[in-house]
Order: structure tokens, then sequence, then C-alpha cells
């Protein structure tokens, strides 16, 4: 059983639990939006006075905040108790694709070249950080929605926006990955 | 007492992110590059067993825990935001390999290089609700 646990979970398994989160949030009266947390922190820390799009009652949203702390906890928890740390299983087209820009293949769940504490401190590490949180956080807004919000929420509910914003979601994701990595790695 | 429920179904959320690997940055390159059925397999899974349980609260009216009707909110109808915003999330998501849940589950698994990566997002948030009025919706 633990052995089933610590290994790497099934792409099924993953999906119907992620399904699963959505309908218990759905019946306990809210929905799966994770990003709706960033505009509720910035509400929260006082911006809501010099902007009005922040000026909102944040606490009615304070269920998200505290699905995030779980969320924390859940990435706490597996680490101590439920995982191996052994490297992530990717196609090996993948790890031949990335050692061109540099990236070793996987020692663990994170390339180090970019997480580890050391790229995190130098210059072009802290901005490649810095920069994909921005436009995620930027994005996701302007977007009015993540990947919880509209290719799992919004998708289930066969909405054409969320459609549109998943296109939009590859269209940046394959510009990314195919056009500039190459030219910051 | 009332957020407990909350409090779990972000712990199951945290665990299964970790678990399936979605947090991890290797697993946003491969699925860009196409080149593993895994990714597309989560969300697959996750959006068919969706459409079917959205449909059948419609269907039959389901109510959530208080007895109150469950009412699905459709986004404001338009083109560009949800094409734009989304490119940009996406440009986002395959530099950081997270996209916002992702960033904190990875924050709690120890990779504090993501707190950066979160920070900024807020920041993000912040600057898209400066200039919102002067973008295209």
């Amino acid at each position: 059983m633990i052995e089933l646990l610590t290994q790497p979970w099934s792409w099924w398994f993953s999906g119907a639990m992620i399904a699963a989160t959505m309908f218990f949030l759905i019946f306990f009266g809210q929905s799966f939006g994770f990003s709706s947390n960033l505009k509720t922190i910035c509400s929260a820390v006082g911006l809501g006075k010099t902007n009005k799009f922040f000026d909102f009652n944040w606490k009615s949203q304070m269920w998200n905040l505290v699905f995030l702390i779980g969320a924390i906890l859940g990435g706490f928890l597996t680490k101590q108790f439920l995982s191996t740390d052994a490297p992530v299983q990717i196609a090996q087209s993948t790890i031949e694709d990335l050692s061109k820009l540099g990236i070793g293949a996987p020692e663990s769940l994170q390339p180090a070249e970019i997480f580890s504490l050391e790229a995190m401190l130098s210059l072009k590490g802290f901005m490649i950080l810095a920069f994909g949180g921005l436009m995620v956080g930027f994005g996701t807004r302007y977007a009015g929605g993540c990947t919880s919000g509209h290719a799992i929420s919004g998708l289930s509910n066969l909405q054409i926006p969320s459609l549109i914003a998943v296109i939009g979601f590859f269209a940046g994701g394959l510009i990314m990955t195919f056009l500039i990595l190459p030219l910051i790695f | 007492m009332k957020f407990i429920k909350f409090l779990l179904l972000g712990i199951v959320f945290g665990i299964v992110m970790t678990k399936s690997e979605a947090v991890s940055w290797f697993r946003i390159q491969e699925m860009f590059r196409f080149q593993a059925f895994h990714m597309y397999g989560i969300i697959g899974t996750a959006v068919t067993l969706g459409v079917s349980g959205v449909a059948l609260i419609k269907k039959f009216n389901i109510r959530d825990y208080q007895g109150n009707p469950i009412v699905f909110s459709p986004k404001d109808k338009s083109v560009s935001r949800y094409l734009l915003g989304g490119s940009i999330f996406g440009l986002g998501w395959a530099l950081s390999g997270a996209c916002p849940g992702p960033m904190v589950v990875n924050v709690g698994y120890g990779h504090w290089a993501m707190a950066i990566v979160f920070f900024f997002a807020l920041v993000g948030t912040y600057l898209y609700g400066v200039v919102k009025n002067k973008l295209p919706h």
C-alpha cells in the first residue's frame, strides 16, 4: 500500500481526483479556480485603497485562501511521507531536447538549473523566475482564470470563453517552448 | 470549523498535484513538446468526468450541501481578453513550469524558488489591475 502511494500516480487516477476536488468545491457552494487567490491576496494586503479593482470584500474568498494553505500543506506532506524524490520519468525525446538547452536529465522533481538556491540567487535565474511569475499573474487575471478555472472548470461547463483561453495557454506555451527558451538557455 | 473542509480539499489537491508530477517543470515541457500523453491524460480525464458531472448536476437540478441550487455563471463573451490573456499566461506557464496552484504546492514541497514565482504572480495580478482599462477586453 505504501509503495503504491509513494510511486508516481497514474494520469487517470490523478485526473479523477482533480475532478473530484472540483465537484466537492461545487457541492460546498464554491467553485474550482485557484488564481482568484492572487486577486484576493492583493485585496487583503490593502491594495484596494489605491486601485478599485482590488476593492472588494476579500473575506468572502477566505475559503479559497484556506484551500491554498491546504495545497501548501499537501506539498509538504507529500515531501515528508509520500515521496521517494525519484527522478521524473519524462520521455527520452524531451530529455534530449532539453539537453540541447543545457538542462540535464531529471534527478528529482524539478531541474536544478532553474529551481536550485544557486540558480535562484543568480541574476539570470532570478529574472527567469520573476518574469515567469509576472506573466502567469498578469495573464491569468486578464484571461479571467487559470488552468483550474478555465481548463478544468470552464471546459467542464462547455464554456466557449474557456476554450479560447485554453487555446491561448497553448499558443503562449508553444511560443515560449520553441521560440523563446532557445534564446534564454 | 466551517473552513476545515476546504483545508482538507486543499491538502488532497496538493498531494494529487505532486504525486501526478503535474507540479514538475519537466512535465510541462514534455506536454508543450507533445512528447508524452501524461499531462493530456490528467487534464483529459478531469475534463471528461467534469463535463459528465456538470451535465448531471444540471439535468437533475442537484443542490449543494445547504440545499441551494448550484449555478454555473458563464464568463463574459469576448475573444481578445481570453486569447491575449491566455497567451501571456501560457508564456509564463512554459517558462516557470507552474500555474498558480502548483506554485504554492512546490513551496510546500520545499522548492523555495517557487515563492519568488508566486510573489511575482501577485505583482503581475496587481499590474493587470493598474492597466486593465487600457487593454482590449
